[in-house]
């Protein structure tokens, strides 16, 4: 199939909202890197921010029956797909009250009543388990989508190309969102793939795929939403590669020795942010009051969420073994 | 009426129909299990029965199709999935490990993994150094998962149904030498929950402790020692993780000597655990230090000779008993 972009009809209101939703995760990880630093977040922090158009683009497109996997990288995910900021930024203190009890921190969000299942940090771990989540669908004649995100450095693993198999063999209601940002951690997708168009490994298993600007979230909306209703009508996965850039280093340890800084300044000057708040500006849908109020209601959101982490309890050590095993049916 | 005599193949065979016919969420698949009828046969005639929607022929992708189980379960069914080997399960340690094993926890105990996964393991076929491994150590060292080894034929036919109940990922082993076995079938009532370790003959001089294949070798070493005026009794595990310590420690209470015997390499080995807990729970009840009889420190080898040299053998289990017990070795 083709995607069409002609066929996008958004209304202001809905562009305003794509927009508060990029800033709300920005914003969001501007404060995380800061709580870093003063240590009241601990272990890895991988930061989205330059790649929140991917997130939020693709968010639109799905239903609340529908189910997310995301990677290690995926506060931005979290918070597109509806999860509180309180319990996301809760997760980050380790506190009880955290998506997950504080139990997996920023790389192991989970909520199920959203369907967000993490939050996983084995590069490709996740896609096997989507594609069984899709089976489970399948089998239970439901046309639900599964939404899988993950990174290009995935497709180097064996599990990239098991799934993809499996979900094309299959005929899986599964949307498989490849978030290329050109770095493997430190290793350039250039000296990594011998195939560097992600979108064209996919083609060779036999589903429909393309590449979209990855900055551009209308683009990103547009290609998803196209895509989920071929999968919802039982007309096979698909995957949409997604060409974008991290403006940070891989996790607050990188020192970034493995690429120019000029190169992170071209790509900051089309950020995914920027580019739309331009074109909302100069198409006078955003007054400079606005985009105040904009910012003032998601420092508001933001500050809540630090003050509610502050205050919320640690999980209490006798629950340590809570949740190891499960009880029985019967 | 006398009961009919089934084979332990025949035994799993049933276990698997009559959990499909009983509850439409299972489902069976693996390499081969359905056209072909599996490696060992277990699954012959099954998709006859129930199709191929439902025994599932997957491709070579252990990690794959392991993966897609726990999606499925986590989607709502209950699958079984088949391994051929314990080797090829290594392809899938990643899946099983690092998310069967850890969602729930890490999740905070939102998400469930019930799932079953089946595999051949142990030698004595003369399949050499990639096809005859023990490694369920491997398995019970991870918390988040059961392990059941199923040494008899009733086992074999009520162990499953137990496993497709519990609300966690099970990985039960079959070893190799026992599909051929047959045995009359008790009644369900009769056959203890699969968390039990097992009496499987009572004695008053050593306890010998064992699972799986090893279970026949060493009843016969029993009654060997019978012969020669010493009352051995034969534990049998069972449950690999968790143990059953208790009928453990009741023994070893009892006879206030004991003897491991394992399939499993001696280094770091089930025999080794169990041995460390006998020596930390029952150190003042025994006359004589806890003693095993492991696989020796080799890759299992092809030739007949070499394999029954590396893998433990009834007279050694005799002789370590009689020297345990201060008696000559004849």
């Amino acid at each position: 199939m083709n995607i069409d972009n002609s066929k996008v009809h958004m209304g202001l209101a809905h562009v305003q909202f794509l927009f508060k939703q990029m800033l709300r995760i920005r914003r969001f990880e501007e404060k995380c890197a800061e709580l870093y630093t003063q240590e009241k977040i601990r272990g890895f922090l991988h930061l989205y921010i330059g790649e929140e158009a991917v997130a939020v683009g693709v968010m639109q497109a799905l239903k609340a029956e529908d189910a997310v996997f995301a990677t290690y990288r995926e506060h931005g995910h979290a918070l597109a797909r509806g999860l509180s900021m309180d319990n996301v930024m809760a997760e980050m203190f380790g506190k009880i009250t955290g998506s997950s009890r504080g139990r997996g921190g920023s790389m192991h969000i989970f909520d199920v009543e959203k369907r967000f299942y993490g939050g996983n940090a084995i590069v490709a771990g996740a896609l096997p388990l989507a594609v069984g989540l899709a089976l489970a669908n399948k089998m239970q004649k439901k046309n639900d989508v599964v939404v899988c995100f993950f990174g290009e450095g995935a497709v180097a693993e064996g599990e990239f190309h098991e799934s993809l198999n499996l979900a094309q063999l299959w005929q899986l209601p599964i949307l498989f969102v490849c978030e290329n940002n050109g770095y493997a951690m430190g290793t350039a997708l250039a000296i990594s793939e011998s195939e560097q168009h992600i979108f064209r490994k996919a083609q060779s298993y036999g589903l429909k795929s393309h590449a979209v600007d990855g900055m551009n979230v209308v683009e990103v909306e547009s290609a998803a939403t196209q895509y989920c209703q071929s999968i919802r009508k039982g007309d096979g996965p698909c995957l949409l590669e997604c060409n974008t850039y991290r403006f940070r280093g891989h996790s607050m340890f990188d020192t970034q020795l493995y690429r120019e800084s000029d190169e992170v300044e071209a790509w900051k000057s089309k950020g995914p942010i920027m580019k739309l708040q331009r074109w909302l500006e100069a198409n006078g849908k955003l007054s400079s009051a606005e985009l105040k109020q904009i910012e003032d209601q998601v420092a508001d959101e933001i500050s809540q969420s630090v003050a509610f982490a502050e205050r919320s309890e640690i999980e209490d050590i006798s629950d340590l073994y809570l949740g190891v095993y499960g009880e029985s049916e019967s | 009426m006398k009961n009919q005599s089934l084979t332990y193949r025949e035994a799993l065979k049933i276990a698997i129909s009559e959990a499909m016919r009983n509850d439409e969420r299972v489902f069976l698949m693996g390499e081969d299990v359905g056209n072909y009828g599996g490696c060992y046969a277990v699954s012959k005639g099954l998709s006859e029965e129930f199709g191929a929607d439902r025994i599932i022929d997957t491709p070579l992708s252990e990690s794959g199709f392991v993966g897609a189980g726990i999606g499925a379960a986590i989607g709502g069914m209950r699958p079984i999935i088949e391994v051929m080997t314990v080797n090829f399960s290594l392809l899938a340690l990643d899946q099983i490990v690092n998310n069967a094993a850890t969602l729930r926890h890490m999740s905070g105990n939102q998400i469930g993994v019930p799932l079953v996964i089946r595999m051949a393991t142990g030698a004595g076929k003369q399949l050499a150094a990639q096809h005859s491994h023990s490694l369920e150590n491997w398995y019970a060292h991870v918390p988040g998962i059961k392990v059941l080894a199923p040494a008899t034929v009733a086992d074999a036919r009520y162990m499953l149904s137990m496993a497709l109940k519990d609300p966690d990922p099970v990985i039960m082993f079959e070893h190799v030498m026992l599909y051929n076995d047959s045995a009359a079938i008790p009644k369900l009532e009769d056959c203890p929950d699969m968390h039990q370790a097992c009496v499987r003959k009572a004695g008053n001089d050593i306890s010998l402790i064992t699972y799986g294949g090893s279970l026949s070798k060493t009843l016969q070493a029993a009654s060997e020692l019978e012969e020669q005026g010493i009352s051995a009794e034969v534990v049998d595990l069972r449950c690999l993780r968790p143990l059953d310590t208790q009928t453990l420690f009741k023994s070893v209470n009892k006879t206030h000597r004991v003897l491991v015997v394992d399939e499993g390499w001696r280094t770091g080995s089930l025999a080794s655990e169990i041995c460390a807990l006998v020596a930390e729970h029952c150190f003042w009840s025994l006359d004589a230090p806890p003693n095993r009889i492991c696989s020796k420190e080799v890759p299992i080898p092809y030739p007949q000779h070499l394999e029954r040299a590396a893998t433990p053998q009834v007279a050694q289990v005799v002789e370590a008993a009689l020297t345990l017990l201060n008696r000559d070795v004849t």
